[in-house]
């Protein structure tokens, strides 16, 4: 009776969006030609401004990745993939590359586990759901920018908090934004504190599509402690919820930005630079338009692939949750 | 019977000591920035810490966060762009959303599979073309080049298709044999039926606006039309240097509405900041 397996499909939330009504044909072909023209003119200023600010301007960057061209320069010639083959041995892209892998491979398990954890604590008794689920969205719904800005004074060596509290027990604090093997999982640090929230509400409405009667059936079947009925029900149900939180969370930190702008600016000597940060330095700080445009191509292949695994993980979870 | 319920109780008491403690970490930057803001340089500079301060010296920090810097300009300068990126991108994805989802005309799939590509391009990516042209029309440092480059939101045009597919077709016919025009029929009709959408989208979008960074920083060099995030950078590098109480209220003032809205609206705001699931 209690078969964990996924395709029960108990919970038909999101399909219900799925059987939307059938496209309106009204007959004749008069209403049908007013439909038409009306259709298309409708849709032209959105369509045009789609075009012009998205679709236009990201098949220009395509283009400008393989010209030398600078900003303000008069001319610029076609170089092939010059700059992606600089870009093979600029040490600071590699740099940056790392630095923002490394950084996603420490934000996405921390934040997707401890929001796990966070939600089954929540949903897991009365006192003080409501409290408790505003404390933790708190730093998601707060502008990064000046909350970064209280980190940093929190981390500050001398009169931050943190260190204040390490010396109450005995231990000197590091310098933990210019420490060169420490920044980067101090910039981690605030991604998960600024992420737990929100993937705790996923995971809050994972939890809640499961149908109570699965438990009831997992107890009839002898799971009476709560480590038993996390494995038999809600971790199987779980499953795809998780998935996605993953994928969600690999592409949101991988846009890191906002904190190594505000913080270290990539120091300190590029221990903290990271992806986007390099693409907007040589951009729109060095005015070096060409490789930018090449450094923007390459974030987009790796938010592309990971938007594209996305995609195949919400049909899943379209199937069976 | 009385040792499984001594049992619940000692389980329920380890919940709420997990939470607690993680809850701490999590409000810890929030209650340390209002504390501070509202403590004297002397204090903030004494070892030991006390949450509240012997010295109240607030009216000093939050003066001199509203008059070194322009702090009520940011917050303005917030509110225009915020809200004209709000009204344009209504004003173009409501009728073209319902165009696709309601009328069958020539190029829809087209328009549509525009839409599906630009949800998987972030906003990062036009940014170089973009700023060339903004700069070529004399237009950066303006508060246009903050708006129009987010005018038109895919994510709108997505999420709003799909609303209006299940809005009935009888509700429309019956419009139209009213004698409504389309775009009326847009604007009175379907329109009230997606208030829930239109609330989450509107949502999501303020708050993406409000906080961003990346954009404002390539287009203003101008302080006078910093948005908050950009401001408080002012503040910290130019005016505040390590004078902490006042930076402190500087950053409780910036983040202070957004934070307001959200423990006013919970239920919507949580539903509007999610809706991003399917954008990032």
């Amino acid at each position: 009776m209690a078969d964990p397996a996924p395709a029960i499909s108990a919970a038909p939330a999101k399909q219900v969006s799925k059987q939307a009504a059938p496209r309106n044909e009204p007959s004749g072909g008069k209403a049908r030609l007013r439909d038409r023209l009306a259709g298309i003119a409708l849709a032209t200023p959105a369509t045009a401004l789609m075009l012009a600010l998205l679709i236009g301007p990201t098949l220009a960057v395509g283009f400008l990745s393989l010209t030398d061209w600078g900003f303000g320069a008069r001319s610029f010639a076609f170089i092939g993939l010059d700059n992606y083959a600089e870009m093979a041995g600029d040490p600071v892209f590699r740099r940056s590359l790392i630095n923002t892998l490394v950084y996603v491979g420490v934000v996405m398990p921390v934040s997707v586990a401890l929001a796990l954890a966070v939600a089954l604590l929540i949903q897991g008794g009365r006192f003080g759901r409501t409290f408790f689920r505003t404390a933790y969205f708190l730093p998601v719904a707060s502008t990064l920018v000046a909350m970064a800005t209280v980190w940093q004074f929190m981390l500050h060596p001398n009169l931050g908090l943190v260190n204040e509290m390490l010396r109450l027990v005995g231990l000197a604090g590091p310098n933990w934004l210019t420490d060169r093997g420490l920044v980067l999982f101090t910039l981690a640090w605030i991604g998960i504190w600024e992420t737990i929230g929100y993937n705790m509400i996923l995971f809050l409405a994972g939890l809640m599509a499961i149908p109570g009667h699965l438990y009831e059936a997992a107890e009839v079947d002898g799971a009476h402690r709560p480590l038993d009925k996390f494995l038999t029900v809600t971790w199987p149900m779980l499953g795809p919820t998780t998935l996605f939180v993953i994928v969600i969370t690999a592409i949101r930190s991988f846009r890191v930005f906002e904190s190594v702008a505000v913080l270290t600016q990539g120091g300190p000597g590029n221990a903290s630079q990271v992806l986007l940060f390099t693409m907007y330095r040589e951009s729109f700080v060095y005015f070096r338009a060409g490789y930018g445009a090449a450094l923007t191509i390459v974030f987009l292949a790796f938010i592309l692939i990971l938007t594209l695994i996305q995609i195949r993980v919400i049909d899943r979870r379209v199937h069976y949750a | 019977m009385s040792a499984r319920r001594l049992r619940m109780i000692a389980l329920e008491a380890l919940r709420i000591l997990l939470l607690g403690a993680g809850a701490v970490v999590m409000l810890a930057p929030f209650v340390w920035m209002v504390a501070t803001s509202l403590k004297s340089p002397s204090e903030i500079f004494a070892a030991g810490f006390s949450l509240w301060p012997e010295d109240f010296n607030a009216y000093a920090n939050y003066a001199r966060a509203f008059t070194e810097v322009p702090m009520l300009r940011f917050l303005l300068n917030g509110v225009i762009v915020c809200t004209g990126i709000l009204f344009f991108q209504i004003v173009t994805a409501v009728p073209c959303a319902y165009a696709l989802a309601k009328l069958g005309f020539r190029g829809g799939t087209i328009v549509f599979g525009m839409v599906l590509v630009g949800l998987m391009i972030p906003s990062h990516v036009p940014a170089i073309p973009l700023y060339l042209a903004f700069a070529n029309l004399g237009l950066l440092n303006t508060y246009w080049a903050l708006i129009i480059p987010s005018a038109v939101s895919v994510f709108a045009i997505f999420l709003f298709r799909q609303f209006f597919r299940s809005v009935p077709d009888d509700l429309i016919n019956a419009a139209r044999v009213d004698g409504l025009s389309e775009f009326s029929i847009v604007w009175r009709i379907v329109v009230p039926t997606a208030w829930p959408a239109i609330t989450a989208f509107s949502i999501f979008s303020v708050v993406a606006n409000w906080n961003d960074l990346f954009w404002p920083l390539i287009v203003l060099t101008d302080t006078a039309l910093a948005t908050p995030p950009l401001g408080i950078l002012f503040f910290r590098d130019q005016e505040a240097g390590s004078d902490y109480g006042a930076l402190m209220a500087g950053t409780t003032i910036i983040t202070a509405p957004l934070v307001i809205v959200f423990l006013l609206a919970q239920r919507r705001f949580i539903e509007g900041i999610t809706l991003s699931g399917v954008k990032g």
